[in-house]
Order: structure tokens, then sequence, then C-alpha cells
């Protein structure tokens, strides 16, 4: 099927953007990679008036690496971050799960921003964020506000944004001490949504001793949630620690949906065996940090 | 929306050559290859970015053309599967592969097969056969069962060799 018509800008700056959508507001969106938009479009799913066509604004087509966070502009594509080799040495992390994000031709257009900005539950990096305790940067005409990703996801689909705000940037700060980050998933099908998904940071003391461990997940739930596995591994040797236990806390804290994909009991078990085994790999990953 | 659709002037570089034609911002890549420019090669399976079969290439990388309007891509080079042939235009290597090992059936995935696959050897030039296989994951086929499309990218790596 073909789009409905709408009235198309195609601002030049992000000043210029933040005035459209400010004059456009409520029935605005912004056009970005377009790789869930433009399915939704094309299906007649949404028809906004306006698209702000956000793909001129190169002032935002940056991946930056500061001491200990990265920070992703609203225009670096998929295949922009995951190729960073500056942001791959700090948080491998990102690349690792950047992998299990649709097919390379997807991550060709599809931006890492537009993917939190569309919040949706199967989405792997509205995890990460949330996971490393990161922030998204909002600008409007009404000034810029950071908000944390806890704050920010605030069901399926829909994240604290409104409608005159663009997003410009998102922040993933690298885990402190000596951490281990692990993402691993189940899908149909390497590259499409997961059933399941989650990503461990496991952090270890001098004597490399579990001092914590948590995780988050996509498609278990409406929106991102970080569990705290620490209580189930807390001061066990990152190669004896009782992984498995912290896979069950965390399958008894999750309650997955239903759908077509798969029932909620196969979720759980999923996430019960993923957690235990993405756990005892970032603990092994920090041993060597 | 109202009657009168504000229409774009889009001018893009298809397979070497300046190409323009005006049409409405809904107007997606896709369609203005086939319809406005009448290259008819790229071919339109799901529309909904599932399938590949409307794989080109803009400024290089494999990108899905359902997925993109004309006019947000103004002023790209595009190559299409038209634009996958040796500059005599005789068969490119990832043609003559598909060809040579029965790549295809039906043909209708094909053109996205041969974009991806030409970028995918530009950066990876000697793939095994599980990279192989991994460069056509995103693409779909109901006919061949895809054992021969992972001999194809085989192939077409030879040959690519072979004529460099
Ligand atoms: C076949 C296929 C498979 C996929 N598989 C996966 C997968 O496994 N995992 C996954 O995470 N994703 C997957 N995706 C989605 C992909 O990651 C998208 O690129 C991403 O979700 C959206 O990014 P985009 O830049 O394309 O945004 P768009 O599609 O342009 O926009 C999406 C939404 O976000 C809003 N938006 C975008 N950018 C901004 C901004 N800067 N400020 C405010 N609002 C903004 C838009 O208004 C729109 O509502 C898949 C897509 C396809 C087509
Ligand atoms: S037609 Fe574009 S991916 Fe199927
Ligand atoms: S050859 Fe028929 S769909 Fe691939």
């Amino acid at each position: 099927m073909k789009p409905a018509g709408f009235a198309y800008h195609r601002p030049a700056t992000v000043d210029d953007a933040v005035a459209v959508l400010a004059e456009v507001s409520p029935a605005g969106k912004v056009l970005a990679g377009g790789q869930s938009l433009v399915p939704l479009l094309n299906m007649r799913l949404a028809a906004p008036e306006h698209l702000v066509d956000i793909n001129r604004l190169t002032e935002l087509a940056y991946v930056r690496v500061d001491g200990d966070e990265v920070t992703v502009g609203a225009l670096a594509r998929h295949a922009d971050v995951e190729h960073d080799d500056a942001a791959y040495a700090v948080l491998p992390l990102l690349r690792d799960t950047l992998e299990h994000v649709a097919h390379p031709t997807i991550r060709n257009r599809g931006t890492t921003v537009g993917s939190i900005a569309h919040a949706d539950p199967a989405g792997e990096l509205t995890a990460v964020l949330t996971l490393l305790g990161g922030t998204a940067t909002l600008r409007s005409m009404r000034g810029e506000r950071t908000v944390a990703a806890a704050d920010f996801f605030t069901g399926p689909l829909t994240t604290c944004a409104d409608a005159d705000e663009l997003v410009t940037s998102v922040t993933f700060p690298v885990p402190e001490g000596r951490t281990g980050a692990v993402w691993t998933e189940v899908a149909r099908r390497h590259g499409d949504y997961a059933v399941c998904g989650t990503g461990v940071v496991v952090t270890l003391d001098d004597d490399l001793r579990v001092a914590g461990a948590r995780s988050a997940y996509v498609s278990m739930g409406p929106e991102p949630a970080v569990l705290d596995l620490t209580d189930a591994v807390a001061g066990a040797m990152y190669d004896d620690a009782d992984w498995a236990a912290a896979g069950r806390l965390a399958a008894g804290r999750l309650e997955p949906d239903d759908d077509i994909h798969a029932t909620a009991a196969y979720r759980s078990h999923l996430a019960e065996v993923l957690t235990a085994r993405a756990a005892g790999d970032a603990a092994r990953r920090a041993a060597v940090a | 929306m109202s009657a009168a659709e504000e229409l774009y002037e889009v001018s893009l570089v298809v397979n070497g050559v300046p190409r323009s034609a005006t049409v409405p911002a809904r107007r997606l890549l896709s369609d203005f290859l086939r319809h406005d420019l009448e290259l008819t090669g790229t071919h339109v399976g799901c529309e909904h970015g599932v399938c590949g079969a409307c794989t080109v290439l803009v400024d290089g990388r494999p990108i899905r053309s359902c997925l993109q309007f004309a006019v947000t891509v103004d002023g790209a080079e595009v190559t299409t599967v038209e634009g996958c042939t040796r500059p005599d235009g005789e068969l490119g290597h990832v043609q003559q592969a598909f060809r040579e090992c029965h790549g295809l059936q039906c043909g209708f995935c094909t053109p996205g097969f041969v974009t991806t696959i030409t970028a995918y050897l530009e950066e990876n030039p000697a793939p095994t056969a599980d990279q192989a296989r991994e460069a056509i994951a995103g693409n779909l086929c109901r006919c061949t069962g895809y054992q021969n499309i992972v001999a194809s990218v085989l192939r077409a790596a030879e040959l690519r060799a072979e004529r460099a």
C-alpha cells in the first residue's frame, strides 16, 4: 500500500527543525531513517498531517566518545554506531547489541536515536539505554532538557517527548568499575525482532567476586525495566556464582504476554536461561577487563 | 489531504545517469524508480521492509527503496539491478554467478539479492560460506531454498577477483 498524503518539511538545521515542529504541533511527526515509520505509513496505520524530515541535519550525524560515555546524534545510522571503533573500544556492548538489530540493510538507514524515540518494546537499544542508566536530550522552541531513560520510556511505543520536541541525541554511560556486559537474544531468524532478549552487566570487586549484576529485556513487558540480580550472586567468585539462581530471580519478576510469536511461559523460560547465560559470560568478560 | 498536493523536483544519479522527475513527497523511492523513471528492474514485494526485493544502493550502501521517500534522497547516487552489469552491458559478476549457479527460479527476489551481494562483496571480497549465508539473511526468496544463492555469492566473489 501507499502512504496517505502529508505536508513535507525538510529543515536544514536543528533550529529550523524545532521551529517547524512548534508550528505544526501536535500534527507533526519526525521522519528519521523511516525504518519503523514508513512501514506504518505504507500500511496506513499512521497518517500524520505533517512530516518533518531530519535527514538534512548533518550536524546530528555523529558518534562522540567523551571519556566515560558515548553520545549518539539523531542522524547517526545504526551502522555508523556499530562500526565506530572508538565507541567499540569503550563500550563493546553497543556493537554487540546492534548486530542483533534487524539486518545490515535496515541498519544502513535506521537511526539509533530513532529506535529509542520509537520506544518499541522489542527494540534492543531501548533496553541497553535503560540498562546503562543513559539519557535522552530533547530540544524544542521551549528549550532543551535531558531525561533519564527510566523516565523517558512511558509505555509501549510511547515516551515523554512532546509533539514539538526533537530528540537530538542519546548518551550511553560506560559502566563503572570492573564490569563486563553482554547482549543475547532468541529470534526466529538472526535479525528478526527477538522473542526474548536480555542485556546483563556484571561488576566484580578486586578479588574477582561478584559485587553487582543487573539486566534489562526486550519483548518481556510494555517498556524496558532494569532488574537488580545482585542478591542471587553477591560475594561469589566470578566463575563459581549460581547464575541459574540469577536467571530464576529474573524470570520470577518478569510478566511477559502471549502473542502470535510465543507464549508467556516460553518467554519466561527463555528469560531464565538467557539471563543465566549472559550473566556468566558478562562475569568472565569482567574478570579479564 | 488537500486536492492539490505539493510537488517536488527530485534529481538522482541513477546507474551513472542524471535523472529527475517531479513527484509528491509521498512517492516512495521504489515507485519513483519504477513508475517515474521506468526502471522496472527494482521489484516490490511487501512494501514494509521485510522481503528485500526492493533493495537498491544509495551512495553505495544497500537500503530498502520501499522505506524511503524519493524526496528524502534527492541528490543521491543510486544503483539498481540495471546498474549491476559490466560497463559494456554484459552480465556483471553477481549476475553471471546467479546464472551459473542456478541462483534464481522465478526471479522476483533476484534484483534485491544482486544489489545486496554487489555491495557486500565490495566490503568483504572473500566471504566464507557462513558469511555468504549471513550476507543474504535480510532477503527472502520463496523459490530456491537459498542453497544456490549462497553458492552464487561464493562464485561471484571468484568472478570478481578474476576480473579485478
Ligand atoms: C524488517 C525490519 C526489521 C527490524 N528489526 C528490528 C530489530 O530487530 N530491533 C530493533 O530495535 N529494530 C528493528 N527494526 C526497526 C529499526 O531499528 C528502525 O530503524 C528504528 O526502530 C527506528 O529508527 P528510524 O531512524 O528508522 O526512525 P523512523 O522510522 O524515521 O521513526 C520512528 C519513530 O520515531 C520518531 N522519531 C525518530 N527520530 C526521532 C527524533 N530524533 N526525535 C523525535 N522523534 C523521532 C518518529 O517520529 C517515528 O514515530 C526493524 C525494521 C525493519 C524494517
Ligand atoms: S518491497 Fe521493500 S522490503 Fe519488501
Ligand atoms: S527466485 Fe522466486 S522468489 Fe526467489
